[in-house]
């Protein structure tokens, strides 16, 4: 399967927080009985439902290292119903202002096409498209007779935005959910390249649940796998109208590296070292905060994990257009197979000296 | 299906071509006459020899959408709408750009970096643009130019208990009654525009009337429903489900008494449901038609549809076949017994 394809499967599949599934059997299938099965050594699933990817390492005693981008996507979720419409609240992190005019799949005892309505402006008192329509002054059409609906949903089904993922000029695609399936699809790219590399370290490809709503998935897969290193792979903000110069990285100019306190120095240097030895363009990113990824949660894990962070630079995130580059994303993955090839027990026993 | 293929269909007002060729090469060699008229409107008529009064059926075939008026030195797209657009729909939506249908996407400033106060305000038209790749402008320029227009990128289909989705509907879905019956014969010269620009005011129906010059003008309309909530039932305007809307009076128009009550009339001999658009509000071809010439009598008869100027609108199959029907019963009504006078 090309890069663009696994992607597009990826990020059209359906996943919410807490709902995985379905986007996780694309890549069970791809690494049990497709492609990927022989670039591994075995496929687990924790109790929280994150995936497990192993390779072994060459060394008798190998470091080991974990790398982890998540599969959720943000999503809303059915609160009540309502003269045969639906009212619900977000999973995640949505912007109430995206909704209106909005195609829906409601996930109940079978898939419900829906549709967020807009008012049109000929209904509309003067001025009131001033104001952002409230999420809770929203509703789900989906046409169904009361009765009808009743038996299809419950209260407490996951509902997605419907939108396919499309290519733009230049290989940029667009599509909801590439934060975070964009870097699932890196880690991919990089074990692809490991088949054919010699490393010393164990690696751990960790495609974690529940990361939108507090790196759930994270949090219990380093606790259960305690790995030596940790590195998240997510993504970062493509510049755009409205945003500073420093709050945007450029598409297409390869992985931002981060620096921060979510992340050990010499494994930001570590990664710089691994880009220029591979010859993959970068980028630098300053993280003030340590919320927000998987690094998070791997860095105090146990007695605590020396972590790293790498973003793919992504425009418009949490819409349903959420833009990047494809090259960004295979030079990710290359970069992470870099790094990989590169750690070894010296690197290891030196992260407890700085 | 014929209402799926027209939705998806791009004719964003005075670029109707897609539609416009569409419907011809329906209906070529079906109808007496057919011919296209210098803003672009598609005139068809059948038994123009016959004696009775002249009827002219009008239904528009453009829809709301964008307009490129900028690119910038990113190669994002400045937009300006065309037509009733509600700024507030267009976030985080896909479009369709150009005559070469160049995917593009109108994106959002990510939650992460916006003040909470922010999510309570639309993002102003000015503040969007359009991103289809392009790396600058000179790479935007080998895609699209200043002036394309842009349509909502929307696949129709059925859905629920017997709705249909898609955009576009206003009016395509009238485009699809006049398509319907235009195979059927009646005993009248009968006149049937496709009409463009109705969304940019009226434009098309304005000389479309002039040159037919009917007795009467029925206008086929698509009309907003507001059976959602947190409208109310008297908001509602009309409601999905209970057949075709007869409208007494709009912003352009105050429809005859006599042709409400013959429209009504032929509704309830045929047993046929109905309502009235129980709002005033929004204009139509109707207000246009009426001031033509020494004045025309016009009417008007619409599917309710919520969601309108939307990418994505919802109408009811059963109030379209209905709106068939009724306007088939019209004609044989105007058959036997004229024009009310």
């Amino acid at each position: 399967m090309q890069t663009e394809e696994l992607l597009m499967a990826l990020t059209n599949a359906v996943g919410p927080s807490g709902r995985e599934d379905r986007a996780a059997q694309i890549l069970i299938d791809f690494f049990t009985t497709g492609e990927g099965r022989p670039w591994i050594t075995a496929l687990e699933r924790d109790r929280l439902g994150n995936i497990i990817l192993r390779k072994e390492g060459s060394s008798p005693q190998p470091p080991r290292l974990m790398l982890a981008a998540h599969l959720d996507e943000i999503g809303l979720i059915v609160t009540s119903f309502e003269e045969g419409f639906l009212r619900f609240s977000p999973i995640g992190g949505v912007d109430q202002r995206v909704l209106p005019g909005q195609e829906v799949i409601v996930h109940g005892r079978e898939d419900l096409p829906g549709v967020i309505g807009a008012k049109p402006p000929h209904l509309q008192q003067p001025d009131e498209s001033k104001k952002a329509v409230k999420i809770e002054d929203m509703v789900i059409d989906l046409g169904l007779a009361a009765d009808r609906m009743a038996a299809l949903v419950h209260v407490g089904d996951p509902v997605t935005i419907k939108r396919d993922c499309c290519a733009l000029r230049n290989n940029f695609y667009a599509g909801k959910a590439m934060d975070d399936r964009a870097s699932v699809v890196a880690l991919v790219e990089c074990l692809r390249r490991l088949k054919d590399f010699r490393h010393e370290a164990e690696v751990l490809a960790v495609i974690t649940v529940q990361e939108e709503l507090g790196v759930r998935g994270a949090l219990v897969s380093a606790y259960g796998l305690n790995p030596d290193l940790g590195i998240a792979v997510d993504v970062t903000h493509g510049e755009m109208p409205g945003l500073a110069d420093y709050e945007g990285f450029k598409l297409g100019q390869g992985p931002a590296i981060v620096t921060g306190p979510p992340v050990h120095p010499l494994i930001f240097e570590k990664l710089k070292t691994a880009a220029e030895a591979g010859k993959v363009k970068y980028q630098v990113e300053a993280e003030v905060t340590p919320r927000g990824t998987d690094a998070y949660a791997i860095q105090i894990a146990q007695a605590g994990v020396a972590s790293g962070l790498v973003s793919i630079t992504l425009r418009y995130m949490h819409t349903t257009v959420e833009t990047l580059a494809l090259d960004d994303l295979k030079e990710t993955g290359r970069l992470l197979a870099e790094f990989v090839t590169q750690i070894d027990r010296g690197f290891l026993e030196g992260l407890a000296c700085y | 299906m014929l209402l799926k293929e027209l939705s998806e269909l791009n004719g964003v007002s005075s670029n109707e071509t897609a539609v416009r060729h569409f419907i011809r090469d329906r209906i070529q060699g079906k109808v007496g006459t057919l011919h296209t008229d210098r803003l672009g409107n598609l005139i068809a008529s059948k038994g123009q020899d016959k004696k009775g009064p002249k009827i002219m059926l009008s239904a528009h075939m453009d829809e709301v959408g964008l307009m490129v008026v900028g690119i910038e030195a990113s190669g994002l797209l400045k937009i300006k709408a065309v037509g009733g657009v509600d700024e507030r729909v267009l976030l985080s939506k896909r479009v369709l750009v150009g005559p070469q249908q160049i995917p593009g996407v109108i994106g959002a400033k990510p939650i992460h970096l916006q003040e909470r106060e922010e999510r309570q305000k639309p993002v102003p038209l000015s503040a969007l643009f359009v991103d289809i790749g392009a790396t600058d402008r000179s790479d935007a320029e080998k895609a699209v130019k200043i002036g394309d227009l842009i349509a909502f990128d929307t696949k129709a289909d059925c859905f629920g208990d017997g709705l249909f989705k898609g955009k576009a509907l206003d009016d395509r879905a009238g485009c699809a009654v006049l398509l319907n019956l235009i195979e059927n014969e009646y005993d009248l010269p009968l006149y049937y525009a496709f009409t463009v620009q109705e969304e940019v005011g009226l434009r098309g129906a304005t000389v479309a009337a002039y040159g037919i010059n009917p007795d009467f003008a029925l206008v086929v309309e698509t009309t907003s429903a507001g059976d959602v909530p947190p409208l109310k039932k008297h908001q509602a305007s009309t409601r999905l489900g209970h057949g075709p809307a007869i409208s007494f009076m709009d912003r352009s128009v105050i429809v005859q008494p006599k042709l409400v009550e013959t429209l009504v009339a032929v509704a309830e001999t045929a047993g046929l449901p109905y309502q009235f658009r129980q709002t005033t509000t929004g204009g139509t071809e109707a207000g246009a038609i009426n001031q033509t010439r020494a004045g025309i009598p016009a009417a008007v008869i619409s599917i309710p549809c919520r969601y309108i100027h939307s990418p994505v609108s919802v109408l009811n199959l059963n109030d379209f076949q209905a709106t068939v029907k009724l306007i088939d019963a019209v004609l044989k009504n105007i058959e036997q017994r004229g024009l009310p006078v």
